[in-house]
């Protein structure tokens, strides 16, 4: 078990100490890299992934997965769009759309957990069904003229250096990693995902909080639809495409076992960090976009590889020691 | 335990829908307008000379598309002329909101001008107006960016210049009278209805009295579905002149079709096609003239217009004139738009200067 735990502990350090590295090393090689006005562009392009990814952490931990994060975080913008065309004001349309995402997740919620379906086909169903309900809302048609209190807030920055939104960022942050590190439910997250029978028989409820971790994850892609929608000025029915595939692989890269169980919040946000920070230095290098992707896709692999390797080797190791051991202990 | 999580759900519910009623009175649509982009108030200096070293960046609608390569290039040649740095970047999928990284990382790079055609005319338009607040000059091309955030459009022809080009060619190759047809795109497609459009008022004028426009028949720009219609329309009207296809590939499977049948030299074809593709049915005197605007001459345009914007010559405001290299001289019209010019005509004698 402490064995587990240094594994993981030195996955989640490397990730942030390679994050810090690439932050330092892009700070000093990469013209206006460091600048803060570069700061609020990285946070704006991290942050529907950096808030997906946080529920995404739990509900990885448990073992299971949320694939249809940006078909609901299209939607909500759909439906924001639709809403704000009917006349309802901009203040009563932002919780309705999170409201509209939490009932969401609570459907995949409902299907996975009191059907029992498996959660990757039940969600990758529901990331084609949102998406075309997104197309149903609003058509192909894009609502832009949101009002400019809120889309400038959104692009907007305190006194130039810190982006507004890193304020939601942070507290929604900080509030997921006391629930996921500090708190007996938390616990419950990794029993669940280590092995859900013995959860279960130790007293957790399993399928209620599976189910309440689907309606918050449709909750959190409706929030970052109605940023997504404010940032850019813009509500269309493919708002977010394929943005569940950065959040998935950010919270791999972060040290989260696809296999449940193991993982923390604080190796995913670096995982979030890491990757925008890299195709941001990149961009400024004008690295192309293919090449990006390259990128990003070997550090996938690396993220899933290397903690293998370490682990293989590292049990080969103990076998040997051990095998030497036994017989100096029989003499 | 369950009563107590759906109670905590309902008092969530709860509260969040008196926050949204407590808000009425807030803000709905109509209250309040977008913010505007920076107000131009420099003065345009018809006679600043076009400045050297400019930094001149396209920002295609994606990379690796072989229309947007072309528009690009044009822009290569361009920024050539004008001793300035040409820069290409762009994403690799067509998403409404792909392109603002981009945008913004040009803005940190302190370009002097993006060319950007637009995948979604508002998505991109905070982050221009950064750009411009930054003193970037913003030059929209084949897609436009909503006007609060660009200093010029370069329209590459306008409806009535396509409209009353493809007229004038049916004329032309009807020889000023008889039946002629259209082979379209889909029945509902914008662009095509609005070309066809201009061609029915223009068939009004004394000029085309004696042209008679039969049939507009629609191939759904489906290469075989346009073949067979080509074949339907020569089979139900034995005495049309010309087949007009206001798209590219209508007119290449009309061409296809009457190339292979005894029709050739009694039925003429013509519309907008890319010479590339029309060049076999031109050299074997199935097509004698065809039009489109030249592609690479929009980048072009862009490249010479941003220069302009950003040495002072004009600013975006309508009728300040710019000279464009080879293209000549430009009047910008009402809204920042520059209109290319009337499309180019493609015959025996020119084609092969053209390569797209």
């Amino acid at each position: 078990m402490s064995e587990l735990r240094g594994r993981l502990a030195s996955w989640d350090s490397a990730i942030i100490g390679v994050t810090v590295l690439v932050l330092i090393g892009a700070s000093i090689g990469v013209e206006n890299f460091g600048n803060s006005s570069n700061f609020t562009f990285l946070i704006l392009d991290l942050l529907p992934i950096a808030l997906i990814a946080l529920p995404m952490t739990m509900i990885v931990i448990t073992g299971e997965i949320d694939l249809s994060v940006a078909s609901t975080l299209g939607l909500t913008s759909a439906i924001m769009g639709d809403l704000w065309n009917r006349g309802l004001t901009i203040e009563t349309i932002m919780p309705l759309c999170v409201l509209a995402g939490a009932l969401l997740g609570a459907v995949n919620g409902f299907l996975i957990n009191r059907l029992g379906l498996p959660s990757l086909a039940v969600t990758i169903g529901t990331l084609a069904l949102y998406r075309g309900l997104a197309l149903v809302v609003l058509g192909d048609a894009a609502v832009a003229d949101f009002p400019w209190t809120y889309t400038g807030w959104v692009t907007g920055t305190i006194g130039g250096a810190v982006p507004n939104v890193l304020i939601i960022l942070v507290v929604l942050a900080v509030i997921a990693g006391v629930v996921l590190h500090a708190t007996p439910f938390g616990r419950s997250l990794f029993a669940i995902g280590a092995n859900d029978q013995a959860a279960r028989f130790s007293g957790i409820n399993v399928t209620r909080t599976k189910f309440w971790l689907y309606v918050v994850s449709g909750a959190v892609a409706g929030l970052a639809g109605v940023l997504w929608t404010l940032r850019y000025s813009s509500a269309r029915a493919d708002n977010g495409a394929g943005l569940e595939l950065a959040v998935v692989a950010a919270v791999l890269l972060g040290g989260v076992s696809i296999f449940g169980g193991k993982g923390s919040l604080w190796g995913v946000l670096s995982g979030v960090l890491l990757l925008a920070a890299l195709q941001n230095a990149l961009r400024l290098q004008d690295v192309s976009g293919q090449a990006l992707n390259i990128v990003t896709g070997v550090l996938l692999i690396a993220s899933v590889l290397l903690p293998n390797i370490i682990t293989g080797t590292r049990n080969a190791l103990q076998k040997r020691r051990l095998r030497a051991a036994v017989p100096a202990q029989s003499s | 335990m369950r009563i107590h999580s759906t109670r905590a759900l309902a008092v969530a519910t709860a509260s969040l829908l008196t926050l949204g009623l407590a808000a009425c009175g807030g803000t709905s649509k109509g209250d309040e307008t977008g913010g505007a982009g920076p107000a131009s108030t420099a003065q345009a200096d018809p006679n600043a000379a076009l400045k050297e070293g400019l930094k001149i960046a396209f920002l295609p609608k994606q990379l690796n598309n072989p229309y947007s390569d072309v528009l690009a290039g044009g822009g290569e040649v361009a920024v050539g002329e004008l001793k300035g740095e040409y820069k290409l970047v762009g994403p690799n999928d067509a998403a409404a909101s792909s392109q603002v990284s981009y945008i913004n990382t040009l803005i940190q790079q302190q370009q002097d001008v993006i060319g950007i055609a637009a995948n979604d005319p508002n998505a991109v338009c905070p982050s221009l107006n950064q750009a411009r607040q930054a003193g970037i000059k913003i030059v929209s091309f084949d897609s436009d960016a909503s006007k609060d955030c660009r200093d010029v459009f370069i329209n590459q022809a306008t409806t009535q210049g396509i409209g009353e080009s493809l007229a004038k060619m049916a004329n032309e190759l009807a020889g000023g009278e008889g039946e002629i047809a259209i082979l379209s795109a889909t029945p509902n497609a914008t662009n095509q209805n609005a070309w066809i459009k201009v061609v029915e008022a223009e068939l009004q004028k004394p000029e085309n009295s004696k042209l008679k426009l039969v049939k507009t028949v629609y191939g759904n720009d489906d290469d075989q579905k346009s073949f067979q219609e080509a074949q339907g329309l020569l089979q139900s009207y034995p005495n049309l002149k010309v087949i007009v296809s206001p798209t590219t590939v209508g007119i290449a499977a009309a061409a296809r079709y009457v190339s292979s049948s005894n029709f050739k030299g009694k039925v003429a074809i013509t519309g907008l096609g890319l010479p590339n593709q029309m060049r076999e049915y031109v050299k074997d005197g199935t097509v004698s003239k065809f039009s489109l605007w030249v592609p690479s001459d929009i980048g072009y345009l862009a490249a010479y217009a941003g220069a302009a914007l950003a040495s002072g010559q004009i600013t975006g405001a309508a009728g300040e004139k710019f000279t464009a290299g080879k293209l000549g001289e430009y009047t910008i019209a009402a809204d920042g738009e520059i209109v290319l010019g009337p499309p180019t005509e493609f015959t025996a004698q020119n084609i092969d200067q053209f390569d797209f």
